[in-house]
């Protein structure tokens, strides 16, 4: 996967190492690098560069903790000013009853898919939403959205024969009246924002319908475009909030930031799939470590703290440094791991893993793991290569299982026995090392 | 030619314009100074170009600064379109129908890319230059995506294939092509749902689309083209890698570039993977679909008309 920014910081970081204060002159290669980390990033040219400069403030002048190397403490000073900057600003939506949203955007970013899915949520949260169709130019654009708005049971407003979008938008209001929808969500074309005709368009609805929300819907993928397109919809209808999609994807979502530093929109949905439940709300701290492609690193070092036994985390992280670990030791961190939160929230931190989406069910399923674990004897524990089919039934049976998913484990636990030989070079092993850093040092942040 | 290049040109037009305002003079007769020279690097980056290709360009222009330090910035301009087009030399694409006929299109790429659009673009092109074409809507996933290929069907008159949502989309091409070859057609295109290259059981599907239509004819798909948003940034090559591996593409097309992006991420794939880029998409109208040029791309984006 990506290379992350601890390694690409390598050399430049090792020549500080036994440095006791940070100076200009001795960050200097690593602040280059990490400002090559973030274009890499697709972070805007201008937006790294500012940010960037910050750090060097920052960072200048400050003594080195003892307990951690200058790299790693660049790198959380890096980290917690990308938090603090992606987090600003308030993330829940207006409070307004008629609650009016006008969603906006370029071609294909996602627009009438995130209609849907906050129709959705809203509705979750007792609205009644009525979504209305804006955009007249996209052939079947009406008809995408009115399926959309059947499968979730929305009400749904549209005029087939208006070319005037203006009127629509106020031909909403009676629909919605008729409806009783205390919600109305407008979802608009695709258009260029130098689009001088389509951004007047939106102008005017915008002026017709006043909506409380104006949220602006990015691909999350977006490149240096993202400055120039946040920008001008900002100056076009003062956006509110900001809809990052396609977060499913492996793009590092860089575009985030230089929309946020641009604009000082917050960032408040996540679109994380096709489907109407594929939506989030906005993390500022997992954004972060995925832009820098760490993973949620830091947090998973912090969480990792509260909850690991030292002795138990050092022992882990020789096992799976050697990739030497046996169903015994997956029980052991399994139990652990429950300590430390829900399975989807570890996997969102792991480096290469933000975007690997666990079953709904996942939690269930690990209770099954590990009753299937405890009905193994310890020798079974330690060497599941002497499972054959008559212990692996009487281990189903005692799990009150199928014989298939004791299969499946063991299909699984080799697998990550794999993955563990693989990632034995890479990012594992930083991660391991972060937590074998932490021992010691009690309270210290590992990074 | 130059017809096309006027199109091209005025597509980007608003790109020039964008990128000579932020290098304001720096393009023109002034002289490169030092500090332009960083100015020459953002413009560079903000290209999407990425750190190579941006270090290569800006390398050359600095030694060339280094031996005349009267440069000006017209000429440092056509040293980066010099670079560019040594980097992009040989990708431009060029479509030929193959025998035995049809000639199978297949469109890739990601959500929201262009690939429906473009599909009923490259018909219509096709269909201009005298050629038979069937289109077929094998994005079966999406909400409407069926209704909005039948509505450019309509539109521009095409012969089109289709099912209803939900169906299997390697059945529709199956049944396409056999339409295909009935009617005559010289091309079959086949559009497909938008899928994330990270999605593994997506892949899936699109590798069954190419299974089924080599029961037809060995050699099909003869095209496997990847469909790119040209505002993407560096994922768009991510995308071309994992697509490549899994589904052997064979070019690429360039969507939405009528906008101010400059669409440099293709210049990484090339580099990468050398896949000939096919097309330009410069808007959403039919003939907003124009084959791409080289040199007027290296042209448009250092702003060097003439
Ligand atoms: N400005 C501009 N818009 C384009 C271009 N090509 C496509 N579009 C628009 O981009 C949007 C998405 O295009 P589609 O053709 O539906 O994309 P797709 O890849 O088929 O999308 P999915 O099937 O939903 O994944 C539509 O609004 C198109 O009109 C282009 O070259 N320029
Ligand atoms: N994987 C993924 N696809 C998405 C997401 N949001 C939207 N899409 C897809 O992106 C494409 C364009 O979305 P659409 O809502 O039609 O965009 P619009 O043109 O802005 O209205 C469709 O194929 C959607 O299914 C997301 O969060 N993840
Ligand atoms: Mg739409
Ligand atoms: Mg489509």
């Amino acid at each position: 996967m990506f290379e992350s920014l601890t390694d690409k910081l390598g050399s430049a970081l090792r020549n500080l190492r036994g440095v006791g204060r940070l100076t200009d002159e001795n960050m200097a290669d690593a602040l280059k690098e990490v400002r090559t980390a973030l274009l890499a990033a697709d972070v805007h040219f201008t937006v790294a560069r500012d940010f960037v400069e910050r750090i060097r403030i920052q960072c200048a002048g400050q003594d080195v903790l003892k307990s951690v190397t200058p790299g790693q403490q660049i790198i959380k000073i890096i980290h917690d000013e990308l938090v603090k900057l992606l987090g600003e600003g308030e993330t829940s939506l207006s409070a307004a009853r008629t609650l009016k949203i006008l969603m906006v955007g370029l071609h294909g970013s996602g627009k009438t898919t995130s209609t849907a899915k906050l129709g959705k949520l809203l509705k979750k949260r007792g609205y009644r939403p009525l979504v209305v169709a804006c955009d007249i130019y996209r052939p079947a654009a009406i008809d995408q959205l009115e399926i959309l708005a059947k499968q979730e049971e929305l009400a749904f407003y549209a005029d087939r024969n208006s070319r005037d979008v203006p009127a629509i938008g106020a031909a909403a209001f009676e629909a919605a009246r008729t409806a009783t929808a205390d919600c109305i969500i407008f979802d608009t074309a695709g258009r260029l924002q130098i689009d001088h005709d389509l951004v007047e368009e939106v102008r005017k609805l915008h002026a017709k319908v006043q909506p409380d929300e104006v949220l602006l819907v990015a691909d999350g993928a977006l490149g240096q475009e993202a400055v120039n397109v946040a920008k001008a919809f900002h100056d076009a209808l003062e956006l509110t909030g900001l809809i990052l999609t396609k977060m499913d994807g492996d793009a590092r979502g860089g575009a985030a930031l230089s929309i946020k530093s641009i604009t000082g929109v917050p960032i408040k949905f996540i679109g994380t799939g096709e489907k109407a439940a594929d939506f989030d709300t906005f993390y500022p701290d997992r954004l972060a470590s995925r832009i820098l492609g760490m993973g949620d690193v830091v947090s998973l070092v912090e969480k990792a703290q509260e909850s690991f036994d030292q002795k138990d985390a050092e022992r882990m992280a020789e096992k799976m440094r050697k990739a030497d670990f046996n169903l015994e030791d997956f029980l052991a961190q399994m139990q652990q791991v429950k300590k430390m939160g829900s399975m989807q929230s570890i996997m969102g931190m792991m480096p290469g893993m933000s975007g690997v989406q666990l079953p709904d069910d996942s939690e269930r399923q690990i209770a099954r793991t590990e009753a299937i674990i405890r009905s193994m004897t310890i020798q079974e524990r330690r060497k599941p290569e002497i499972l054959n089919g008559n212990r692996r039934k009487r281990i189903a049976d005692g799990a009150g299982v199928k014989i298939v998913e004791v299969n499946q484990l063991m299909k699984q636990f080799q697998q990550m026995q794999q993955m563990m030989k693989m990632m034995k070079g890479g990012g594992a092993k930083k991660m391991m090392r972060q937590m074998e850093a932490m021992k010691g040092k009690g309270g210290v942040p590992g990074m | 030619m130059f017809g096309l290049y006027k199109k091209f040109k005025d597509g980007l037009a608003k790109t020039v314009s964008a990128i000579a305002a932020k290098t304001h003079g720096l393009f023109g007769g002034r002289r490169i100074a030092a500090a332009s020279l960083d100015e020459l690097e953002e413009a560079l980056y903000t290209a999407d170009f990425g750190v190579e290709t941006t270090n290569e360009i800006l390398a050359e222009i600095k030694q060339a600064y280094g031996k005349d330090k009267e440069l000006r910035g017209r000429q440092a301009a056509e040293i980066g379109a010099t670079v560019l087009q040594r980097v992009l030399a040989g990708a431009e694409g060029v479509l030929t129908p193959s025998s035995p006929a049809p000639t199978v299109i297949v469109m890739i790429g990601v959500n929201g890319s262009g690939k429906t659009t473009t599909a009923a673009k490259l018909a219509w092109m096709l269909k201009q230059d005298g050629r038979r074409v069937t289109v077929a809507a094998c994005d079966t996933f999406r909400a409407a995506a069926i209704e909005q290929l039948k509505a450019w069907a309509t539109r521009l008159e095409l012969d089109l294939v289709a099912s209803h949502t939900g169906a299997d989309a390697a059945a529709v091409a199956f049944d396409a092509w056999q339409a295909a070859k009935a009617r005559g057609s010289d091309y079959l295109i086949v559009d497909t749902a938008g899928r994330l290259h990270t999605k593994g059981n997506l892949l899936e599907e699109l590798a069954k689309i190419r299974r089924v239509l080599q029961k037809h004819d060995a050699t099909a798909p003869q095209h496997r083209w990847l469909v790119v948003d040209g505002s993407i940034g560096s994922n768009s090559i991510e995308q071309a890698k994992v697509f490549h591996k899994n589904f052997g593409l064979t070019g690429l097309v360039v969507t939405k570039l009528d906008g101010t992006s400059r669409g440099g991420a293709i210049v990484g794939i090339w580099r990468e993977l050398k896949l000939p880029i096919y097309f330009v998409g410069l808007g959403e109208q039919p003939e907003d679909l124009q084959p791409f040029s080289v040199e007027n791309y290296a042209k448009a984006v250092f702003s060097l008309e003439d």
